[in-house]
């Protein structure tokens, strides 16, 4: 079979940020670090640092907040993008209202109970930009994705959208996080393409 | 708040964003009937040094365009140990229904050029100074052979432990380069005389290489099943999680 390019001779979709594919209906898996054996009964998620009030939620009181859905396109540093995608579960907005927000607090670490971190500008996951989620188009969110919860920053590349969500704790300066420190960009917006470091 | 391993900042010189830079393919062979290693040379030796000052481990990306301007760009890890010469090898699986990997192995040889931009990658590199047990599945094992090479062709005296899994022999990568250090498993069927039965790796294949390897970093890249299975293991036989390193293929 000659091919005389490639690519797949369709339209190519608007939806989709430069130098991503629509991986269609597969979501592939992508892991830096050993999974962690959490379930539901010891996942807690804890928000710290400039805060008023710090505060941990256990899975049950995570439910009792108001619940939010958001559906959109979600979009990997490694090209794939995922588009009409839903997820529910809180909205950050929602945590810090409980927590409160000093006014020196300009970042978030978001950190994993494997111990993976990553940083965002705090305008960055406030408004309605950004969740705690435990389900995926209405099933419980796979472990292998992150489940029981993760962070959904869907306006950013995946990795700041933290599998096994753990904590945010708010600092008044930015520090990198663990892709971060490694080579990938401090913000990671994919229309502009923040790939690596420098982009 | 938990951090995980020691962590090497790499800003592009300048903090520049990095370029894409033409690379000229110097050499092609076949690994297996579906796996292809191309070898490449990049044009422009600028500030950014040449290709081949890389760490085992890293990728780079790869960008076609099309006539009509548009353009295709994956991630492929680096194969070769790095080399004085400038040169770099990616070894790339054929994936029956993709867009790129099709397109490199029908219409990509000897002469034809490709952009690649990179070196990338700062978590699973093995710098040559740690105990490294290194687990392979499928095309999993090409970052894993640059880790090998290097090892190999530095003389390092650090023990290094690799672990292939394959279906079958015929789709063995780099077969004939292994030494001692290397065990192949062959989960749906052996060669001849092998002792092991077919099947998918177990806690008993990787004790024996945990064995004596004092405070290893582990490397497991391959499909998702294969490196998270692998893992566990790992656990399982007291390795500590902070002690290993997946690759399934960069951050997501
Ligand atoms: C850091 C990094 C390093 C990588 N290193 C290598 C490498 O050394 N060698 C290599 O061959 N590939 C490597 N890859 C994968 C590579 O980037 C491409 O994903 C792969 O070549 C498929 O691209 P494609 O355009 O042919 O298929 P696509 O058009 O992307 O996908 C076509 C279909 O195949 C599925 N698919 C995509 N990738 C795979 C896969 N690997 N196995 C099975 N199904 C798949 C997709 O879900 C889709 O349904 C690496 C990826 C990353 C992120």
């Amino acid at each position: 079979m000659a091919r005389t390019g490639f690519g797949r001779g369709q339209l190519r979709d608007p939806r989709l940020p430069p130098g991503q594919y629509d991986t269609g209906s597969s979501w592939p898996v992508l892991t830096a670090e050993v999974s962690p054996k959490l379930t539901a009964d010891t996942w807690s998620f804890r928000v710290d640092g400039l805060v008023e009030r710090a505060r941990t939620w256990d899975w049950q009181a995570a439910h009792r907040l108001e619940p939010s859905t958001w559906e959109g396109d979600i979009h990997c540093v490694t090209s794939w993008s995922k588009l009409g995608t839903g997820f529910t579960g809180v909205s950050l907005d929602t945590f810090l209202a409980e927590t409160g927000v000093l006014p020196t607090a300009t970042h978030v670490v978001a950190w994993s109970h494997t111990g993976y971190t990553t940083n965002l500008p705090l305008a960055e996951v406030t408004g309605g930009r950004a969740w705690v989620v435990w389900e995926h188009e209405g099933k419980p969110l796979p472990h292998e994705h992150g489940g029981p919860a993760r962070l959904l920053v869907p306006n950013l590349y995946f990795w700041k959208s933290a599998k096994w969500i753990g904590g945010l704790r708010l600092l008044d300066h930015d520090e990198p996080g663990f892709w971060e420190q490694r080579g990938y960009h401090e913000l990671g917006d994919p229309w502009l393409e923040q790939r690596y470091s420098g982009d | 708040m938990p951090t995980l391993g020691p962590v090497t900042r790499q800003v592009p010189p300048g903090g520049a964003r990095r370029r894409w830079r033409p690379a000229v393919v110097t050499g092609v062979h076949d690994e297996t009937s579906s796996a292809r290693t191309f070898r490449l040379r990049i044009r422009t030796m600028d500030d950014e040094g040449p290709a081949g000052r890389h760490l085992p481990g890293q990728h780079f990306d790869v960008r076609l365009t099309a006539p009509d301007g548009s353009t295709a760009q994956r991630s492929y890890s680096i194969a070769s140990a790095p080399s004085p010469d400038g040169e770099v090898e990616l070894t790339v699986e054929r994936i029956e229904d993709g867009e790129v990997s099709p397109y490199l192995h029908e219409e990509i040889g000897v002469g034809d050029t490709v952009e690649l931009r990179g070196p990338f990658g700062g978590w699973f590199v093995w710098r040559g100074d740690t105990p490294a047990l290194l687990l392979g599945g499928g095309s999993g094992v090409v970052p894993l052979m640059a880790m090998r090479r290097y090892w190999a062709q530095t003389g390092r005296t650090v023990p290094l432990r690799l672990l292939v899994s394959v279906r079958r022999p015929e789709d063995l990568y780099y077969d004939g380069e292994y030494g001692p250090e290397t065990t192949v498993i062959h989960t749906r069927q052996t060669p001849a005389g092998d002792p092991r039965p077919a099947g998918r790796l177990t806690a008993a294949d990787l004790e024996p290489l945990l064995a004596g390897l004092p405070g290893p970093v582990a490397y497991v890249c391959g499909s998702a099943g294969f490196s998270e299975h692998a893992s566990q293991l790992l656990v399982s036989l007291g390795l500590p999680a902070g002690n290993i390193r997946i690759e399934r293929f960069g951050p997501g």
